[in-house]
This record gives structure tokens, sequence and C-alpha cells, in this order.
């Protein structure tokens, strides 16, 4: 109990005291304390068996409601302020809505303060809560770093509000603990609508027109989310006169079905799926370390989270098709974007969006096979996406350009983030690894429950293959002679980035072990039975990731026996340099480019696809719930 | 039969016949070409000849992709011969087709460069028609192992017509086959020089040529997969399949890559999930 409190409470704590600490030293003290801290938590109650026994809370609950609720009020007021301050009405609308839906609420409720303790512990929640501590933790360290270059060197022109960015980088962290503990629906609500103003703030940091313009969509887009969470709990209290998130789980479809349709729309919006996934893309413009933890450990996390949690409610209803199909278009339309971009933020952007539909459309068929694939999916994506992040993050800051035809050839000048990054390439998208071990329980899984879906899986996933290879391939070219940068990445960056590398290796090689202990328990514990891979598909799976990662040894033996010559070119060679005499006597200078098949895929097309197709799937979805 | 057998056997035949049908190939498209054509066993003396030939490179660390490459694709097969799970079988298959296009990368030739992407567009291509293929002998079946598929009673190209088909048009592209001989080409004369083989020699292009025997040979293995109720017809058809996709080798031309891959698409709908579409109103 004192643990949990202390994993919710301790990021808040933190987060106010670096809003008032200016001094550089004293915050790098503070987050590196405080990052430590959050691990070991973070572990200590991975080590406790699940669902955990908690005891009551020190305070009465109905204290703890009031305090939540004047919290939200004021974040109520500033968001209105700020809707009004932008002229953006559909910000005031939205948060009227929500407004009136939160007192009609209380008007219900009034002084039902609910039973137990509101908290609720499970392997589920486990594994978020390692996430968060675990990748929101490197991400805060990273940003130390980072951040002292963006404003020092990158990026002068950006007035440092530093202490801001650390405390909401950990406020944001803390909500999440609050988020996957709590059981009890308005608290879960209170969380939810600190980690949207969070990630307004953050994605608002630089000031900038763009940045201001996408921070405003991102929240117009997330208070809509809000609105039918605030429906949601009204709905299911005036139906049952109950509050909690299990019990909502546990009452059957006659009750749950439309609460947990109008749930599904809040968790589709925060987890930018279809017609809602412009504000993640816009959300690029903040330094990446906010890319960072909005796109794996938090935010769009919680959204999934909540769609998986509701996924034995749904399973076999219309509902939960629209939102698997919502869920499949998303993969699909990800994946083919991803192709079309050539800015590195963005290509992984869109593959975040896709992977999420992905997830989505595990929770959406809700099959105990289904949602093992799909919280497997969330702890890969997490590790792989937020290396991936951190990595452009430093190569932008040194090549001052986060375009994927610049990065050509950084296995030679910075090694080192070359082969972490090629590490979280190969764990996003190469067989034995991660992602690709749960794509494969994915397509099982759909196959069994709908076998229509998989056309969005088949088609979805050929194109994640050609945009992450031919990234790769970048990576690894080598078309003129380099020079090494002499100091690749700072301390706080490099543990960062070391730590995660390492937690990427060996997600993928004991995933077996995290299958067993955390997420077929859970599984087992909703369903009664357990979906996993077959014991001997494991061991077929293990023996070729060995095969595989025998590969960099190969590199011990490098060059030898081999005999180096120049690359044929179709003209006569000019030695030491990347060119050629051509057949007219001119000399031609050799550049290499990607397909980015602007020819067939259009990215604007795409998006627009994404809205209709998205809008409809969602539209018809809350239609059959009513119904 | 024990499985080391079956390994053993896959090891140590698949390379002879693969090489055998590479040999047929070359023989029977000369003649088709109104030439004599070289023995049937040519391959093999380009094999061996290749592997005494000095190693030639234009990065030091470009050969070890293609060794992993074949040692992927040998690794494939033997999951497929020795009964296990297809969509494992698959993602193995594209994993050593990665390392093959990463090879070609490091190369940094622009040839090699261009045959790289173009093979990741043909995989992109026929992935999807190959994932389907699995999905639709899954919902046939009942099982995704391949032992269990082969023991199935009926004739599962019957089941399966359109999933056969689109199979097929599939192999044209994985065969690197004309009109879709995109990302390398047979003969070094053309736009492509040899694409994605262009920097590849001596021994590593060895080991290029029997990576493919072994990838022909369990691709047939699974077109027999369709016909597995009747094994000798099974063997007949899967040598009708291959000499089909030889003749259309030389009866196209080349398509562009948007052709390629808008047709290999459209087939894999209509034909592959249009097949699963009416599968999954029969259940």
């Amino acid at each position: 109990m004192t643990l949990i409190l202390a994993l919710v409470l301790v990021p808040f704590l933190a987060g106010l005291i670096l809003l008032g600490l200016r001094a550089e030293w004293l915050r790098r003290g503070v987050v590196v304390m405080m990052v430590a801290g959050v691990c070991a938590g973070c572990i200590a109650l991975a080590c406790q068996p699940a669902p955990v026994i908690l005891g009551e809370l020190p305070v009465s609950r109905h204290g703890v409601n009031l305090g939540m609720t004047a919290i939200e009020a004021l974040m109520g007021l500033y968001i209105l302020w700020v809707g009004v301050r932008s002229r953006h009405f559909l910000i005031v609308a939205l948060m009227l809505a929500q407004g009136a839906v939160m007192v009609w609420f209380e008007s219900l409720a009034g002084a039902d303060a609910g039973g137990g303790c509101g908290l609720f512990v499970d392997k589920f929640a486990i594994v978020m809560a390692l996430i968060n501590g675990l990748v929101g933790g490197a991400i805060c360290l990273y940003a130390l770093g980072y951040m002292r270059e963006y404003h020092t060197e990158a990026h002068r022109e950006i007035p440092d509000r530093r202490p801001m960015f650390f405390a909401l980088l950990f406020i944001f962290m803390g909500a999440m603990f609050g988020l996957v503990f709590t059981d009890d629906l308005p608290w879960l609500f209170f969380f939810w609508e600190i980690t949207t103003l969070c990630s307004f703030l953050l994605i608002g940091y630089t000031q900038t027109a763009e940045a201001r313009r996408n921070a405003l969509r991102a929240l117009v887009m997330n208070l809509a989310g809000g609105v039918t969470f605030a429906l949601a709990i009204v709905w299911f209290y005036r139906d049952t006169h109950s509050l909690g998130l299990q019990t909502l789980i546990h009452s059957g479809h006659a009750v749950a079905l439309l609460p947990a349709a109008l749930l599904c729309f809040a968790g589709v919006t925060k987890a930018a799926q279809c017609p809602f996934s412009s504000w993640l893309l816009g959300a690029m413009v903040a330094p990446t370390p906010v890319s960072a933890l909005l796109h794996s450990s938090t935010m769009v996390k919680a959204g999934v989270y909540l769609i998986l949690r509701l996924a034995p409610v749904i399973t076999g209803t219309t509902v939960g098709n629209m939102v698997a199909s919502v869920g499949g278009v998303t993969f699909l339309i990800g994946s083919l974007a991803a192709i079309t971009a050539p800015e590195a933020k963005r290509v992984l952007a869109w593959s975040t969006v896709a992977n999420l539909g992905l997830v989505v459309l595990c929770g959406g068929i809700g099959t105990s096979q289904a949602v093992w694939a799909g919280v497997m999916l969330i702890i890969f994506h997490a590790v792989a996406k937020c290396l991936l992040f951190l990595c452009v993050g430093v190569v932008e800051h040194k090549l001052h350009s986060r375009n994927i035809e610049d990065m050509s050839g950084l296995v030679l000048y910075m090694p080192r983030v070359a082969v972490m990054m090629l590490i979280g390439m190969a764990g996003m998208s190469l067989a034995p690894f991660g992602m690709l071990i749960s794509k494969w329980a994915v397509l099982r899984a759909v196959v069994d429950a709908c076998p229509l879906l998989s056309v969005f899986i088949v088609f979805g996933s050929a194109p994640t293959l050609f945009f992450w290879v031919k990234w790769m391939g970048k990576l690894v070219e080598v078309v003129r002679p380099q020079h090494r940068v002499v100091k690749e990445i700072s301390l706080d960056e490099s543990v960062a980035l070391y730590s995660l590398s390492l937690v990427t290796f060996l997600a993928c090689l004991f995933f077996p072990f995290l299958s067993s202990q955390f997420v077929e328990p859970y599984v087992a514990g909703v369903y009664g039975h357990s979906g996993s891979l077959g014991q001997g598909n494991i061991l077929i799976m293990m023996i070729m990731m060995l095969v595989v990662m025998l590969f960099p040894l190969s590199f011990l033996n490098r060059g030898r026996g081999v005999t180096l010559v120049a690359p044929y070119l179709g003209g006569a060679n000019i030695q030491g340099s990347p060119g050629f005499t051509g057949s007219g006597g001119a000399v031609e200078t050799v550049t290499l480019h990607n397909y980015y098949m602007g020819s067939m895929l259009n990215e604007i097309w795409l998006s627009r696809a994404a809205v209709a197709g998205g809008s409809v799937l969602l539209a018809v979805m809350i239609v059959l719930a009513v119904l | 039969m024990n499985f080391w057998l079956r390994l053993i056997i896959y090891l140590v035949a698949a390379p002879l016949a693969g090489g055998l049908l590479a040999g047929w190939d070359r023989r029977v498209s000369a003649r088709m070409q109104s030439r004599r054509g070289p023995p049937i066993l040519q391959p093999f003396y380009d094999v061996l000849k290749l592997w005494q030939k000095q190693n030639l490179a234009v990065c030091p660390s470009q050969n070890y992709y293609v060794l992993f490459f074949l040692l992927l694709v040998v690794f494939t097969g033997a999951l497929f011969f020795t009964g296990s799970d297809l969509l494992l079988v698959i993602f193995a298959l594209t994993t050593a087709s990665i390392f093959f296009v990463l090879g070609a990368y490091k190369a940094s030739s622009p040839y090699s460069f261009v045959g790289a992407e173009r093979e990741l567009i043909q995989i992109m291509a026929y992935e999807p028609m190959v994932l389907l293929t699995a999905i639709g002998m899954y919902m046939a079946t009942k099982t995704f192992y391949i032992d269990g598929i082969a023991g199935h009673g009926g004739l599962l190209v019957l089941a399966l017509p359109g999933v056969f088909l689109g199979f097929v048009f599939m192999l044209e592209i994985k065969f690197r086959k004309s009109p879709f001989d995109l990302s390398s080409s047979h003969h070094a004369h053309q736009e492509l020089v040899r694409g994605i083989t262009t920097e590849f020699s001596g021994r590593t292009l060895a080991m290029i040529e029997v990576a493919h025997w072994y990838e022909s040979v369990f691709l047939l293995g699974w077109v027999w997969l369709f016909f597995a109720s009747s094994p000798v017809f099974g063997v007949v058809m899967a040598l009708v399949v291959y000499g089909f996709v030889v003749l259309v080798d030389n009866v196209f031309a080349r398509l562009k890559w948007q052709t390629a891959l808008a047709s290999a698409w459209l087939v894999t709908v209509v034909l592959g999930f249009g097949n699963i579409i009416v599968l999954s109103l029969q259940r």
C-alpha cells in the first residue's frame, strides 16, 4: 500500500520541487535521485505477488474525492482560459460539456464515495508501472543532457523553461502511475485529465506558432475523449450505483457495454487512433524527450491500457468488432504513411500510430490470445520505440537534421548511436525479436476470432518491413569516407541509451519469462485460461534468436581474407571519391536516395482516408452501443 | 519419420534438387529461345568455380550478411520440412531476405542499392499473399503445423483455388522471374546491371546461388502442400508450377515496380482474400 501510494505521490512531489529549482546541478541531483527511487520502487513492486492485497487508504476517500474535484475544477478553468485566449471555441465547448457532465455526476453521486480503497494492482498494472517507471525514468535522465544541449547549442532562440519542463515530466509520470493503479472511475478520469493537460503543455513547450497550434489540436481531441469518459462514468453510475473499473468489467454486456464503448472512444482518442491520429503527429514539434514520453511510456499507452482492460467486456460484440476495425484501419494506414515520410521522427510517429492500432485491434477482439499479444506488444513497443526516439534526438543534435537521407553512413561516424538504433529497429521489425513475436500472436488470435480482419494485418505488416529496412539500409551504407564525431553522447544520455538498449535486448531474450511471470497470469486471471504460443514454437524462436544474435560476432573476423575493390559505377571510378567519369567525359558524383513511393502513396490523402474511415467506424460503434 | 532423419535428408537433398531444377530451368529456357543450352549440371559447375575465385568486396563486412542470409534460408527450409508452424516459417524467410537486402545496402554501390530497394518492394508485394496462404490453409485444416496440413484429408487446392492461384502469382515474384525480375536480372547488360547481387562475387555469390536452391525447393514444397493428400500428384503439380513459372519468365517483359506492386496486391485481394471470405462464410 505504502509503495503504491509512494509511486503515485512521489513523482508529483518531485514535480513540484523541480518547478522551483533553477540551478542546474540541483535539478540534476533531484532528477537522478527520483529516477533511481522510482525505478527501485517499480522493481520492488514487480517482485510482489499479484494481485497485491491492499489495505485501507490512510485518509478518507471522501477527502480524496474532494481534493481531486477541486484540482479538476482548477484544471478545467485553466483549459477554459486557454480556449478563450486562443479563440478556440471548440475547446471551450468541450470543456463546458465535460464540466456539465461532471456536475450532473456530482448531483447524482453526492457524497457517495464508493467502497474499498479505490486502488487495484494486478500483473497488468505492474507491467504498465514497470514500463512507466523504467522507460519514463530513462527519458527523464536523457532529458537532462538533451535539454541542456537544446537550450545552449541547438535552439538558443527558445526561452529556457526547463524547471517547468522537468516538473511536467514527473507529474506526467505520477499521473500515469495513478492511472494504472486506480480502480475508481472518477479517479481514473482525474489522472486521465492530468495527462491531457500535461501533454498540452509539453507539446506547446517551445511556444512557436506551430507548437501552439499542434498543442491546441492535441487538447481538443483529448478533451473530446474526456467528454465521453465523463459520460461513461455517469451512465455506469446511474445504472449500477457503483464506480469500480473491476465492477464494470465483471458486470456483463447488458449494463457495461455502453460505458465500455464510451471508454473505448476515450481510449481511441488518447491512443491517437484513426480519426484522431493527427494530434500525435503534430506532437513531434516538441523536444525529443516529450515525443519519447508521449509515444512509449505514457499518454498513448494510457489509451491502449484502458482498451485492453475493457477487452473482456467488448469481446465478441459488435462494439468490439468496431474497435478492432478502427485498430486495423489505423495499422494499415499508419504503416503505409510511414513509407512516405523522409523525416525520422515522422516515421517513428506513424509507426507508433500503426503499432497502437495493432494493440487496439487486440483489445477489440478481446480473446485471451489477443490480450496476451496486446500486452506483449505494449511492452516491446515501449522499450524499442523509446530507444529509437532518443537515438534520433541525439543524431538530430549532431547532424542538425532529422532527415533519414542525411543519416547515410551513420554507422561509421556515430557508431554507438547507429548500433543502438539498429537494435531498436531490429526489435521493432526483425523476425525472432519482440514485435514480430507479438505480431505473430496477433495474427493467430485474429484468424481464430475474426478471419476477415486479418486483411488489415497482412497488408499492414508488409509496408512496416519496407520502411524499417530502408532506414536500416541507410544507416549501414557507406558512400563516402566519414569522420567520426568526437563526442557522440553526454553522460546522462548515454546512461539512458545504454540501459534502454540493454532492456530491449533482455526483453527479447527473456520474453518467455516475461510472458510466464507477468502476462500469462494476468490473462489467466481474467479469462480462466491463458493464451500464449506453444512451447515448441518458443523453443524454435529462441534458436533463431541465437542465430541472429551471432551476427554481430561475425564482425570480429571483419575484412579478413577479402580484397577490397571500388564499387561498380558504370563508368571509370575516380580514386578516393564516390564519383566516376561518365561516357561523355563528365565527372558525376554518386548519390543514393531511398524510395518514398510518392507516385503511389500520398500522406495527405492517407490521412484523409484515416479520418473518414475512423469516424465512420466510431460513429457506428457508438450508435450500436446505444441501441 | 524421425525428426533428425528428415532434417538430414532435407539438408543434403534440397540443394541437389534445387541445383538440378536450376539447370533444368536454364536448359528449358534455352530451348524456348532456340538455343542448345548448358548441361543440366551447369549450376553445380558454376558454384564450384565461384567457390575457387578471389574474394572481392566493396565493404569489408558485406559478405557476412549473405552468410546469414544463407543460414536463415536453410533454417527456414528446415522448419518447413520438419513440419513446424507455417507462420514461423514465413517470418524466418522474411528475416533471411532482410539480411540479403541489408548486405546489398552495405555494398553501397548504386546498382546494388537500387536492387536492394526493389527487393524490398518485391517483399512488400508478395508478403501479404504468403501470409494469406498460411491463413487460408489454417482455415481449411484448423492447424498452422505443416505436418497437420499435410495430413489433412482432402485436396487443399479444392478448398483454396483462389489462394493457390495467388500463390503461384507470388512465386513469380519470389523467384525473381520476369515480369517481376525487378531487383536482380539474370543478365548483366541490363539497366540494373545485376541489381542486388552486383557487388557480390566469388564465394559469396556461390552462397547466394545455394541459398536460391534451398529456397526453390522449399517454395515448391509449399506448392506440394496444396496437393498433399495425393503425394505423387503433388510432386507432379509442383514441377508443373515450376515449368509454368519458367514459361512466364520467357514470355513476359519486365514490369515497372509500380505495376508489379499494384498487380500483386490486387491479385492478393481478389483471389487470396476473396477465397478467405468464401471460407469464412462457409464456417
